[in-house]
């Protein structure tokens, strides 16, 4: 797929890969085998028909191409940027061991895409605007990251009145505050949620529930089941020595700075932008990849990834990794940092390093990182970004103590159901799994939204 | 919609004022101790401030603010009549208020209004409240006629002596704690005050509160911009305070971090007085 040249690109915010042109797509649809017995599917969380809609792209009939991806996909524009195809839908493809899978996310999003161009208001729900059913029987959904926004979808297009409740001044969860615009253009979430305005969805920003108003509130108000899609933003520190410096950063705070506050456009925007020159970013997922990038973007002359393992063990994406490297953020590997260090005015001036290496495979048969004895190094830095991990955010659950949370502190649910102990309370995403996917929050998302359609259709005369 | 601003009180000109705000869900579930965070236009900040007051019935919320940078300059241009982009809250946790005894109350600068709120639940639940504040002069002493009207007693201090006794509100406060039997002393205000008010009150083995007001951006615990030390571990104030154990908090490292954007803020106070014609500071 073509891309913009690294060179160029680490200069601005535009997207980094440009999508297929029509001929293009039909041509990498054309290598599709229509196996008899398609893997590709099952490679998917929310099963999209993989082996179908590559047939109708063939043909150049987008429409149907994009129907039948909605199906079972209310984002695909977005699941085509952000799903790590490589251990998913390509992952199964028969044609992997070739080396060359189909390239089904990007024709994923190519779909997405051609079909938005043409059809502005009908994204998420293939039908345009169903009629609300009857407005008593309305729904809430708490947060508006992917797994609520498909939770409402899924409801909004079958007639039922579904309002979010978002905390932030901006909708769309990590689409909006964490993804960057590079790798996610904020005008794709904005298509998504304008099409789900469109379908009857309301939108409450500045609501944090548990504060604002609580789950017995939003009963009272009548909402008949509850989703809470709330994610999993708590962010985690290391317990390090100088992890308090100014210029010690977790992920969240340097990414939602720079995408819901826009801080890049400092002073133009009030919110002030974290600068450096020597980045560091701590971590080897997604997160991290988009913390360096978006540093490099900012100017940094060097920005380094410090992982404690090796790049073959770096959880992110495939394809950030490799546009990661392209661009120029240089990888220390088998590091683990020890200490932050500073100046007198508490700002940071450099991480300390521990080496390590490999030692025997632990319980999840990774082999675990030990240290080498005396191998220490030091980096002179003066932007270090934390990005380890989350954990879940109490807010909510401290406000509702009857709801069950497992030993990690996540939401337990019925697998099959997504619903909670307390009944028509339901939950899915971060929130119930930990960090995961997008496209495993959209699935539970709809996961609990077919349980909730099931039960007021018993209503609905 | 935003949120209408329907009164404006100018409490020092040109640097304090007080603002009655309709938002009924926050009002109706404000408690002392609570903040919100306000985004006052689509390019602004999010920024802190106390609910130093709430009126549920009519759905009202007052906030008091200083003039330090540029969205509090900006927020002064503000009127009865226009809207706050965005307002979200109550956050933070409440006071712990129970009934104790004898609890005094310390306030300087825009400390005292947040205080104001702290005071009134102790009054409520018939604590008896002795009020201290303190300011540079008479003039910029704020909120002493609506404190006295449940607090047992005001005290006042002042730099220059125009008003009460001529000193710091450390000194009021020692020379009370001496001759008293308090149960908790709360203290609300810049983080000097409240670091002598700590180790003032370490002597006399009085507990202690603090509202800390480290750089927040989300407020509800997702980026950690506001983590202070309290008793050698990591806390984020916007989830877990702002208030803590004064005698446990690391004031020096909250006075450095506090200081993390200087360079910005004045690029960003000369940005706007700029575009609005102001003379800069
Ligand atoms: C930087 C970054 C990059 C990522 N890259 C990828 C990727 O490439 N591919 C991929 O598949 N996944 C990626 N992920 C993970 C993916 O984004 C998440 O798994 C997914 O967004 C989780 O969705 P969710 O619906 O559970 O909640 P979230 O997207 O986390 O949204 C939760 C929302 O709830 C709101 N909220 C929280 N508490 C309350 C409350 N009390 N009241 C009201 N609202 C509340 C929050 O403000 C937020 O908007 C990435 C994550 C990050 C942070
Ligand atoms: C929980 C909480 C409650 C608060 N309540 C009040 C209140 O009731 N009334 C009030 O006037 N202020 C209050 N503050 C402080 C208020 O948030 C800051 O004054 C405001 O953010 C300054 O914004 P600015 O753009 O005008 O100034 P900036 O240009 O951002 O800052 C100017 C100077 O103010 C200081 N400052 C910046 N941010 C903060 C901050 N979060 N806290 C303290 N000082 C800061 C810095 O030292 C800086 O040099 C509170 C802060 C917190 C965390
Ligand atoms: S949703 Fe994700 S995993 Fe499923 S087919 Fe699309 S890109 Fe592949
Ligand atoms: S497994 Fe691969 S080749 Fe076979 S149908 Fe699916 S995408 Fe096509
Ligand atoms: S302000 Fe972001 S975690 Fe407290």
């Amino acid at each position: 797929m073509p891309e913009q040249d690294p060179a160029k690109r680490v200069k601005n915010f535009n997207e980094v890969a440009l999508g297929y042109s029509l001929e293009q797509a039909i041509e990498e649809a054309k290598r599709c085998l229509q196996c008899k017995n398609p893997t590709c599917q099952q490679g998917c969380p929310v099963e999209v028909d993989c082996k179908q809609f590559i047939y109708f792209v063939a043909k150049g009939d987008i429409e149907s191409a994009y129907k039948t991806i909605q199906e079972t996909n209310s984002l695909p524009a977005v699941c085509g940027r952000v799903c790590p195809q490589e251990n998913q839908c390509e992952g199964h493809c028969k044609l992997k061991p070739t080396g060359q899978p189909i390239a089904i996310g990007r024709l994923e999003r190519f779909v997405a895409d051609s079909y938005y161009a043409k059809h502005p208001c009908d994204a998420l729900s293939g039908t345009s605007s169903c009629p609300v059913i009857d407005s008593n029987l309305k729904v809430a959904a708490i947060g508006s990251g992917p797994s609520s926004l498909t939770f409402a979808g899924y409801l909004a297009s079958r007639g039922i009145k579904v309002t979010i409740f978002e905390a932030l001044h901006e909708p769309g969860g990590v689409l909006t505050y964490g993804i960057p615009e590079f790798r996610l253009p904020k005008k794709i979430v904005h298509t998504e949620l304008e099409a789900l305005k469109a379908q009857g969805v309301e939108i409450k920003t500045n609501y944090v529930i548990g504060a604002t108003l609580d789950i017995n509130d939003l009963f009272a108000q009548g909402y008949k089941a509850i989703f809470i899609g709330v994610g999993a933003g708590l962010p985690k520190f290391l317990g390090l020595e100088g992890e308090n410096l100014i210029g010690v950063y977790s992920a969240n705070e340097y990414l939602t700075r720079v995408n819901l506050m826009r801080a890049y456009k400092f002073p133009e925007f009030d919110t002030p932008l974290p600068e450096g020159n020597n980045v560091v970013v701590i971590g080897g997922g997604n997160v991290a990849m988009d913390a360096a990038r978006t540093a490099l973007r900012l100017g940094a002359k060097n920005v380094y990834i410090v992982y404690r393992r090796t790049q073959k063990e770096m959880p992110a994406r495939l394809e950030e990794l490799h546009h990661a490297l392209e661009e120029g953020v240089q990888l220390k590997v088998l590091s683990s940092p020890v200490a932050f260090k500073g100046d007198e005015d508490g700002r940071l001036s450099s991480l300390v390093i521990q080496k390590m290496k490999l030692g025997e495979p632990d319980e999840s048969g990774r082999r675990r990182p030990i240290p080498i004895d005396g191998e220490i190094e030091e980096i002179k830095t003066d932007l270090a970004i934390i990005a380890v991990g989350t954990r879940s955010n109490p807010l909510l659950l401290q406000a509702t103590p009857n709801l069950k949370l497992n030993k990690w502190g996540y939401v337990e649910v019925n697998p099959e159901t997504g619903e909670t102990n307390i009944p028509n309370v339901f939950a899915g995403g971060d929130i119930v799994t930990g960090s995961a996917t997008v496209v495993l929050a959209m699935g539970a998302g709809r996961k609990a939204a077919k349980e909730v359609y099931k039960r007021l259709k018993e209503n609905i005369k | 919609m935003g949120f209408k601003i329907v009164k404006k009180r100018e409490l020092i000109p040109n640097r304090v004022s007080e603002l009655t705000i309709y938002a009924p869900d926050i009002a109706s579930k404000a408690r002392p101790g609570n903040f919100v965070i306000l985004r006052i236009f689509p390019k602004g900040e999010r920024i802190p401030l106390t609910i130093a007051d709430k009126s549920p019935a009519e759905g009202t919320i007052t906030i008091v603010y200083l003039v330090v940078g540029k969205t509090t300059a900006h927020l002064e241009t503000f009127q009865v009549g226009d809207e706050i982009l965005d307002v979200c809250g109550p956050l933070g946790k409440p006071t712990r208020i129970e009934k104790k005894g004898e609890v005094v109350c310390v306030g300087g600068g825009t400390g005292i209004a947040a205080m104001h709120h702290i005071a009134k639940g102790h009054a409520q639940v018939g604590n008896k409240v002795i009020s201290v504040i303190g300011a540079r002069s008479k003039d910029l002493l704020l909120f002493e006629e609506e404190l006295s009207k449940f607090s047992h007693k005001v005290l006042v201090a002042t730099d220059d002596g125009s008003k009460g006794k001529k000193g710091l509100v450390t000194q009021v406060l020692e020379d009370y704690l001496k001759s008293h039997e308090v149960k908790e002393v709360v203290a609300v205000g810049p983080v000097p005050m409240m670091k002598a008010v700590s180790e003032l009150t370490k002597k006399y083995s009085v507990p202690t509160t603090v509202s800390l007001n480290s750089i927040m951006v989300d407020g509800i615990g997702m980026c950690g911009a506001c983590r202070v030390s309290v008793g050698g571990r990591i806390r984020f104030a916007c989830v877990e305070g702002p208030e803590f154990d004064a005698h446990e908090v690391d004031f020096d490292e909250l006075m450095l971090r506090l200081r993390s954007y200087v360079k910005q803020e004045q690029i960003s106070y000369n940005h706007f007085c700029e575009c609005h014609g102001k003379e800069k500071n």
